[in-house]
């Protein structure tokens, strides 16, 4: 029964989880944009936002790119380099935590803001209150397994992970077996992560992919549209006659 | 040189009587909605004043509009591009929404309902956003009105710098203004500049400054770089909106909502053509003091056969072309130069410009109370002080708007000459550097002000650059594109693939 639940949990899990997160957005973008949108509270009240939203976007982007490139990274990369395990796994540790505990702090500052400040909690749909919490609970999970990560520290556990994480993507029937015997709270943070995968696309979890990056490559700053995209061939009406062909006969204006 | 038309406007503010028609008219057609109850895309300030969002003219705080670099180079105030994005999670110079005001309703309902009570029954105030009672209202959309409350908070005023402005708190020496407020429809917007997303864009064929609803990404940028603060974030759709300047009506050839119920007939709108190449070089001046100037060098000469010419290939409709040589807005800037932009220091080149004030001194000065040049008021004894409108229209530059006003009150000594005297006092329009007939003109446009004449609005003819077959049933405020015919969407459900063919649209 275990193993069943393992190889349901995560060798199933991510494949739905990762489809709904990409078809999802995919569909979502497609069918209508007037959504898409980061939902900003700062508006409405500045206190706590300020401070709270820098360190909790700090902290989350600099640990989804630690987990991607930690992840997703073959060891053998880190052998050619020389890089030991036991010092990647001192690197994520020490990195990692950082980074975690300013999304903690950065992610309780919101989430006391969300629940406790009326004009907050009035304007949030169950969505926005609910993935908050996810997040929340996530970060504690992730820095939760630190506890654990401290009592090996060297990085036999993170390459089991690693080895599931790249299975999982080349489609290796076996990746789900790796991590069998991971500790509980290992697994519930990899679950609780596949369900915020999950739940992106019905969310405003999804201005993540709107990152405007673009901004900087736009040329200049202003921005111009046109409808009139056949100019050259204009129809041969009055409106639009050249201003050399004489008077436009008009209608006298009603006395 | 590149020909591009827009439909500016002009507020004529001598003849603004503060009804704030043209802002409940505008807020009963676009701004009825929840997340907007606060936003007014219209509004009139009374001055002095802070306005509306509270301080906004400061743009020390808010860092609204351009700036120029050492370089000569313009850029937004907010900072670099990278300034911008860094401050993306939390933007430090975005408004709180009570800059504006929390929006309220009051329990109308109660008073119907009551039971038998000891004391009458009374309407509550409750907030729109929270639903709260609100134990005492502190601010709202036009709080100042008519003066309203202690001098000392209005006298924060920005435009007041320059001026001893502890005078005009004594009775017998304060002033009032209106200020009727909308987008600007920059030539420059600062807006378009700070929206990361590239949603914010200026329409060619009318100049138009719109967001597109569906690119918005509710960056807020724009809300604080806009320095007219006329970018308002919807709390509810976390999109930003902002005046249209009601283009659909525009597009049919009607008046904006704003400009049609004005009852003080002070809004005119007509075409303006402008050289799209020059715009960063008018931007760029180095002394905030020319940028008035500035602007109006780029506006283009309609009656210029060279620029006719120029406008015909740049895609300029014959139908604009002929309007352009009829634009109230093009006397009253180019050639009267009683117009001027607001706030041009914001270096953003706004398109609604403003015609001064004249205070009441017409029988002051009769009375003798006043000092009288050539038979005029001396404007610089006016009541509202010279500098203060100067810092509002032309960024401190007094002369400008000195001529102005001494024209207008040319105007009303020439016509009062020759309606009461019977007599045509040509020295009167010379005086001001105008003659008979230029000062005749003012006085149709500006005192008579027929319909016809306010307004001189082309339409646009969409039916040449799209397939109007396939606009049917767009209204005009709708957030969803078109899904029919070919219409550059498809979704990938195959929406419009799918469409029965129609034998009569083949006319793209």
């Amino acid at each position: 029964m275990a193993d069943v639940i393992n190889y349901l949990l995560f060798g199933w899990y991510p494949y739905v989880a990762l489809t709904v997160l990409i078809l999802g957005s995919i569909i979502r973008f497609d069918k209508g944009q007037y959504s898409w949108r980061s939902q900003s509270s700062q508006f409405l009240r500045r206190k706590q936002l300020m401070v709270g939203s820098n360190l909790f976007h700090l902290g989350v982007l600099i640990l989804l790119f630690g987990h991607f490139v930690g992840l997703l990274t073959p060891i053998g990369v880190f052998d050619y380099f020389g890089i030991s395990h036991g010092f990647k796994q001192l690197m994520a540790l020490v990195v990692g935590g950082i980074a975690g505990v300013l999304a903690f702090i950065g992610c309780s500052m919101l989430l006391h803001r969300r629940l406790f400040d009326p004009r907050i909690r009035r304007s949030s749909s169950t969505g926005d209150i609910l993935i908050l919490l996810l997040l929340w609970l996530q970060i504690v999970l992730g820095l939760a397994t630190t506890l654990w990560t401290i009592d090996h520290m060297d990085g036999s556990a993170m390459v089991l992970f690693m080895g599931w994480a790249q299975g999982v993507l080349t489609f290796d029937p076996k990746a789900a077996d790796l991590i069998i015997d991971a500790q509980l709270v290992y697994k519930l943070h990899i679950v609780l992560g596949l369900t915020l995968f999950l739940v992106t696309p019905f969310s405003r979890l999804v201005h993540i992919w709107s990152a405007p990056i673009g901004y900087l490559l736009r040329p200049g700053y202003q921005v111009v549209r046109s409808r009139r995209l056949g100019r050259e061939a204009r129809p041969n009406v009055p409106g639009h006659a050249a201003p050399d062909a004489g008077p436009i006969a008009r209608p006298e204006p009603p006395k | 040189m590149k020909v591009r038309a827009q439909i500016g406007m002009v507020l004529n503010l001598d003849k603004c009587i503060g009804c704030h028609t043209c802002s409940i008219t505008c807020k009963n057609v676009w701004t009825n909605r929840e997340g907007v109850e606060y936003a007014w895309f219209n509004n009139v300030e009374s001055k002095p004043g802070v306005g509306y969002p509270k301080d906004w003219e400061n743009q020390e705080r808010w860092n609204g509009g351009w700036i120029r670099k050492k370089n000569g180079k313009i850029q937004p105030k907010g900072g670099s591009k990278w300034r911008f994005l860094a401050n993306i999670f939390a933007n430090p110079d975005l408004p709180e929404i009570d800059d504006f005001y929390e929006p309220y309703t009051f329990e109308y309902d109660w008073l119907q309902k009551a039971p038998e009570l000891q004391a009458q029954p009374s309407a509550k105030p409750r907030s729109l956003v929270t639903g709260e009672v609100l134990k005492k209202i502190e601010w709202s959309g036009n709080w100042e009105d008519d003066l309203g409350g202690e001098f000392r908070k209005r006298s924060q005023d920005y435009n007041f710098s320059g001026i001893e402005k502890e005078i005009y708190g004594q009775f017998e020496k304060t002033f009032l203004m209106y200020l009727p407020r909308l987008c600007e429809h920059c030539l420059n917007p600062s807006c378009v500049a700070s929206c990361p997303s590239g949603a914010i864009y200026k329409r060619e064929e009318d100049g138009i400054v719109l967001i597109d609803q569906d690119k918005c990404r509710g960056w807020r940028m724009c809300v604080s770089g806009c320095p007219y603060k006329k970018i308002y974030y919807n709390w509810s759709s976390g999109k930003s909106e902002k005046c249209i300047f009601c283009y659909p009506r525009i597009e049919a050839g009607m008046p904006t909502v704003c400009s049609e119920t004005c009852v003080g007939r002070i809004r005119y709108l007509g075409v303006m053509l402008y050289d799209a190449d020059r715009i960063e070089e008018a931007a760029s001046v180095e002394n905030e003091k020319d940028l008035y100037e500035a602007q109006r060098k780029i506006f283009l000469d309609p009656s210029d056969p060279e620029v006719q010419a120029q406008a015909y290939r740049d895609g300029v409709p014959r139908a604009w072309l002929d309007a352009a040589q009829e634009s109230p807005v093009y006397k009253m800037v180019m050639d009267w130069e009683v117009a001027f932009p607001l706030h041009p220091e914001y270096r953003t080149l706004p398109m609604v410009w403003y015609i001064p004030p004249l205070s009441p001194i017409q029988s002051a000065a009769e009375a003798g109370k006043i000092a009288v040049n050539h038979g005029m008021p001396d404007v610089q004894s006016l009541r509202i002080p010279l500098r203060y409108l100067a810092n509002l229209l032309t960024a401190g530059d007094e002369a400008p708007v000195a001529k102005a006003l001494e024209r207008m009150l040319a105007m009303r000594a020439y016509m009062r000459s020759k309606t009461v005297d019977g007599v045509t006092n040509e020295a009167i329009a010379t005086a001001v550097g105008l003659d008979s007939d230029a000062i005749e003109e003012m006085y149709r446009y500006m005192a008579l002000a027929a319909y016809e004449d306010r307004y001189v609005i082309p339409t646009n003819h969409r039916e040449w650059d799209e397939n109007a077959y396939n606009l049917r049933g767009n209204a005009g405020f709708a957030f969803t594109e078109p899904h029919n015919g070919k219409s550059k969407h498809k979704d990938i459900f195959g929406g419009p693939k799918r469409m029965p063919p129609k034998p009569y649209t083949d006319v793209s």
